[in-house]
């Protein structure tokens, strides 16, 4: 018996597009559903950390208004992409110091259709003058190679087929096809369509190699989960106490200088020392792993996390991904939610619902899209400029 | 603070009839590319650093970034934000004293084209004029 901290509840909305609600509603929802599922309420919680990163300031204040003003600690965070994960860690970490016993994390975004592509729109100057870091005249996105969150990440799965054999566009599309399949089973994805390799392969291209069908859409949506210290779990009621999922590892690392850092984000190193770390801290390997939810973005990311995260051979996401290897009965299924491809990503919830999304396999609770059986997960997310959160979940008894 | 003009010359400013797109391209009958090189460890910088993102020393000097490269990434961009002609080929490449940059692959007649290890070479072009005719020059890179 240790100073492990549990799971105790989570949930997420479904992904989607929510018109008629705002940020707030789908957080408080979300929050709510977390709450009940841990047996909770707010008048239990000693600390609030909640996660948005386009949503205007005060997240967390303004969701206590709905959910119970009790005057605890709220921390707004936001960590690009790596939001929703950097929340967590933060009760995480509130209650591994011994400063909570129990505290409700949330994720949230609002994105209507906002695209992803960001990048710098190509405004002609009336007279140029140097301005920026680099002293530009005029927005250099488009002319001085991409910007734009498509374009970085084919770059960086490019990268990954140049130094290494059998990885091409149709590995890439590969990739797209799982996790639009896998999102079949997943009531709570956004998109819930099959599509054929060729319907993928010949959807109109973002930047090649990333087609539409590769991409992940905006989105909106909320996910919540509920942290607890070992010693105030085992203090709970048995059914509460038997759904509760240890966390065996919380990992948060940020990109470490690397020579083409300044041009191209370096989305690898990061996520290599956060996989090593977690694996050491919860004392599992890669192929112990039953399932695995992690950053595809863009179809060209989940590839090279395949090696980055060891599910694979040094080299061979290729093979990984033709042989089966991450589909949702190959060797360790990977995004049997549909993936941020399909699912959807919110921005600050998703770190968040890939929590949620573990949890729910290891308890025995994930419905038709069930891996049956599992008892270990991993959920990573990475967000550019960058971040990178790793959590390894463990059914267990407290 | 008062302007110099210590040696009685006409003080009217002489306008240029180009400018650099960023301040790291270096025009003239040579151009090339300019980085800020730590002195302890040679890491290179195309914007100013207050400490060596490697190695945490202060010290810096000006380096000449060659012209030759090969190209380690790329991507052919079809969606890009309004007002950027599409497609285009952003790529990734590794000049040959080991220096990454991030620029457009130039001169191909037809994108797909592009390919990985490819050998290429920094060229300039003007990619716009300002209201006074100043012209914007930029860098890319084409096949060697
Ligand atoms: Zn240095």
């Amino acid at each position: 018996m240790g100073d492990a901290v549990w799971v105790l509840g989570a949930s997420m909305t479904r992904f989607g597009r929510y018109p008629d609600l705002d940020s707030v509603d789908l957080a408080a929802q979300a929050c709510m559903d977390a709450l009940a599922d841990g047996g909770t309420t707010i008048h239990d919680m000693d600390v609030l950390a909640a996660g948005s990163l386009f949503q205007p300031p005060g997240m967390g204040q303004r969701v206590q208004k709905q959910i119970g003003q009790t005057g605890i600690p709220v921390y707004n965070v936001t960590n690009a992409c790596a939001t929703g994960a950097t929340a967590l860690r933060l009760v995480y970490m509130a209650i591994k110091a011994g400063e909570a016993q129990m505290g409700l994390a949330f994720g949230v975004e609002q994105m209507g259709k906002m695209g992803l592509l960001r990048g710098g729109s190509k405004e002609e100057a009336n007279v140029y003058e140097p301005s920026g870091r680099h002293g530009a005249v005029t927005a250099v996105d488009g002319i001085l190679g991409t910007e734009t969150m498509p374009g970085v990440f084919a770059q960086a799965g490019m990268e990954y087929a140049y130094e290494n054999e059998g990885v091409g566009f149709e590995q890439f599309a590969r990739v797209a096809f799982k996790n639009h399949q896998h999102s079949t089973l997943n009531p709570l994805a956004q998109y819930r369509k099959e599509f054929t390799m060729e319907e993928i392969m010949s959807s109109p291209v973002q930047s090649y190699p990333n087609t539409l069908l590769m991409c992940c859409p905006t989105g909106d949506g909320a996910a919540a989960a509920i942290l607890v210290s070992e010693e105030r779990l085992r203090s709970l009621p048995i059914d509460v106490r038997k759904r509760a999922v240890k966390i065996s590892a919380s990992v948060l690392t940020s990109d470490p200088w690397v020579e083409s850092g300044q041009v191209q984000p370096d989305v690898n190193t990061l996520t290599r020392n956060a996989a090593a770390q977690a694996y050491e801290a919860a004392g599992v390997g890669p192929e112990d792993l039953d399932l695995v939810e992690l950053h595809d973005c863009f179809a060209t990311a989940e590839l090279i996390h395949y090696d980055n995260l060891g599910l694979c051979e040094r080299g061979g996401a290729g093979e990984f991904i033709d042989s089966g290897g991450p589909f949702r009965d190959g060797r360790t299924p990977v995004n049997v939610s549909g993936g941020l491809i399909s699912k959807g990503h919110p921005i600050g919830a998703t770190g968040v619902a890939n929590v949620y999304e573990v949890t729910t396999h290891l308890r025995g609770e994930a419905g038709d899209r069930q891996i049956k059986g599992a008892r270990v997960g991993l959920a990573h997310v990475i967000g550019l400029g960058s971040a990178c959160g790793i959590h390894i979940l463990e059914k267990s008894a407290a | 603070m008062i302007d110099e003009n210590t040696d009685g010359t006409d003080v009217a400013v002489k306008v240029p009839t180009n400018v650099p797109i960023v301040d790291y391209l270096i025009l003239g009958d040579d151009p090339h590319l300019v980085a800020n090189e730590c002195k302890e460890c040679g890491a290179r910088y195309f914007d100013r650093r207050n400490a060596c993102a490697r190695c945490g020393k202060v010290e810096f000097v000006s380096a000449r970034v060659s012209n030759e490269a090969t190209l380690r990434s790329f991507s052919v961009v079809h969606r890009a934000a309004p007002g950027i002609p599409v497609p285009y080929v952003s790529a990734i490449v590794q000049t040959d004293d080991g220096t990454s940059v991030r620029a457009n692959v130039v001169g191909l007649n037809d994108p797909m084209k592009v390919e990985l290890g490819m050998r290429v070479r920094l060229t300039t072009y003007g990619c716009g004029t300002d209201d006074i005719g100043t012209e914007c020059m930029a860098f890319g890179y084409v096949a060697a």
